[in-house]
């Protein structure tokens, strides 16, 4: 019943985003100019900072994670679904688990773009030279990026404020998350790299992300009780 | 009259203008001179520090305090004011 | 708890004032010298801190699961107590590092995450102040994952080389230094349950208004 539903939920955001793409197409695109902004704003004689490569591929994902955040609830709130949902005699907690495997499609799907477009603009190619391992970092971030920030942006719907808030309330639990994904391609990007340290950061990943999502599976179903 | 106003602007643009040229920092050093060791003069003094430091534990609480007390009154005048008001429904 | 209330303020009032003349016979430290003394402030005031982190919390699972208000007072009172003594750790903590480290600021993970903790938990007040009807629940989400991060503050430290002194500096303190420890210790904990309650007597006194305005409108 639990993966059904989930499963159920997943399909339906997919055919809703697959008739017009809006959320897809402005979320890349808006990565893809974070990321400019950040080459325009650190290259020095022509050459982009030592480390800058790592630090703006996970800026990149979080400022367009917490848009697409932001812009996938909202559509809920605006054609009054999430009631509808919310009265669904299935679980709460597999709501939660369709909607956060969505933005995981959508942020893969960013990162899919996002890493080739850093490893071109800040000669990172070496970013390419252990993929299992930049995979792992990439889905560990991620996970724990849209565990919480989907738990956040889901019980934000109905609050005032709630476009300035979600970055508010999530950054500073999901930071952490971000240092170490930010760590660990550094480690992959030093002149031999550094694989002992990127399975430790990999590993520290893992703890946040169970942490994380066993916590937004247990206190998702209070949260949504208005 | 806008001569006036000229000769007004003029003069104190040259007021202000005076002290930032006079009390333009030294010219630097022109050589480096090494030492053994800092004299005790310019070694950071830690006592400022510890000072500031429990100065301003002390004074987050109080301003802490203040700021609760300030609240509690606000609440009990309009539980006042609302006291007021209902026996006149 | 409101009798408990005179005899606490009259304890922490003699060990705060005590405090200083403890630290100030406590011996000088062999490397720091006089700006180690920030210690017997800078530690407590983290130890009270995770306290009210505990405490908000805790009070934050049971006001969500169980929906008490008494509950939700608690977690509102403690995350502001949080935050008070949090800021006084981040100011006495640069304080001392300026002169032991020649730094006011590390980007080492004891700082990093502390500092993030600050900033949940001021989020957490943000939420209660802007985010209009049913930002308690929303605080009470903000309480749980605070407390969740915690405990990576302190084995931050442990598990990663950092400029900052080890954990294991408190159980090893020597009795001339453990003294006035534990002592401003006991004056801070003690001091934080009396913020504690004083902050929870505001949200009573404000939930009581709230029901009189309630019943005024029927």
């Amino acid at each position: 019943m639990f993966f059904r539903t989930a499963w159920l939920v997943l399909r339906k955001d997919v055919a809703i985003e697959a008739k017009s793409w809006e959320v897809v197409t402005t979320t890349l695109f808006f990565a893809v100019s974070c990321v400019l902004i950040f080459a325009f704003a650190l290259v020095k004689d022509g050459r982009a900072v030592g480390d800058a490569a790592a630090g703006i591929l996970w800026i990149a994902i979080s400022f367009s994670g917490t848009l697409a955040l932001g812009r996938t609830f909202e559509r809920e709130r605006y054609s009054e679904t999430l009631r509808a949902l919310l009265l669904a005699p299935a679980p709460r907690a597999a709501l939660y688990a369709g909607k956060l495997m969505g933005m995981l499609a959508l942020l893969g799907l960013a990162e899919l773009l996002l890493v080739p477009l850093v490893a071109l603009l800040f000669q990172a190619s070496a970013l390419f030279s252990r993929p299992l391992l930049l995979a792992g970092l990439l889905a560990g971030g991620t996970v724990g990026f849209c565990a919480v920030g989907t738990l956040f942006a889901a019980m934000l719907v109905r609050a005032r404020s709630r476009d300035v808030l979600l970055p508010i309330l999530l950054y500073p639990i999901i930071i952490p998350v971000i240092i170490a994904g930010v760590r660990g391609t550094a480690a992959l990007l030093s002149a031999p790299p550094d694989e002992p340290t990127a399975v430790m950061w990999i590993g520290v990943l893992t703890a946040f992300d169970i942490v994380f999502l066993t916590l937004a599976l247990w206190t998702f179903e209070p949260l949504m009780t208005e | 009259m806008r001569l006036h106003r000229l000769l007004i602007a003029l003069t104190l643009f040259v007021l202000i203008a005076l002290p930032a040229f006079a009390l333009q920092p030294p010219t630097g050093q022109s050589e480096f001179v090494p030492v053994e060791s800092l004299p005790a003069a310019d070694q950071l003094p830690a006592a400022p520090l510890l000072v500031t430091a429990y100065a301003f534990v002390w004074i987050a609480v109080m301003v802490y305090l203040w700021s609760i007390w300030r609240r509690l009154n606000k609440v009990e005048d309009e539980m006042r004011a609302l006291a007021q008001k209902a026996p006149h429904r | 708890m409101r009798k408990a209330f005179g005899p606490i303020a009259v304890l922490a009032g003699v060990l705060l004032v005590g405090a200083p003349f403890m630290v100030a016979r406590a011996p000088y430290e062999s490397t720091m010298g006089l700006v180690q003394k920030i210690f017997y402030f800078h530690v407590p005031s983290w130890f009270a801190m995770f306290t009210a982190i505990g405490v908000c919390g805790v009070a934050s699972l049971i006001h969500l699961f169980r929906n008490n208000p008494r509950a939700d007072r608690i977690a509102e009172a403690a995350g502001e107590v949080a935050v008070l003594f949090g800021l006084m750790g981040l100011v006495t903590g640069p304080l001392w590092g300026r002169k032991s480290w020649g730094v006011w600021w590390q980007w080492d993970a004891k700082l990093t995450i502390a500092l993030l903790l600050e900033m949940t938990f001021i989020s957490g007040i943000l939420v209660r102040k802007y985010g209009g009807p049913g930002s308690d629940k929303l605080a009470a989400a903000v309480g749980i994952f605070g407390l969740a991060v915690t405990p990576f503050v302190y084995e931050a430290v442990n598990i990663w080389r950092t400029i900052h002194p080890l954990t294991s500096v408190v159980p090893t303190l020597p009795a001339s230094m453990g003294a006035p420890f534990w002592f401003c210790v006991a004056a801070f904990m003690l001091l934080m349950v009396l913020l504690l309650m004083v902050r929870v007597n505001l949200g009573k006194r404000q939930a009581a208004l709230d029901e009189l305005y309630l019943a005024y409108e029927d």
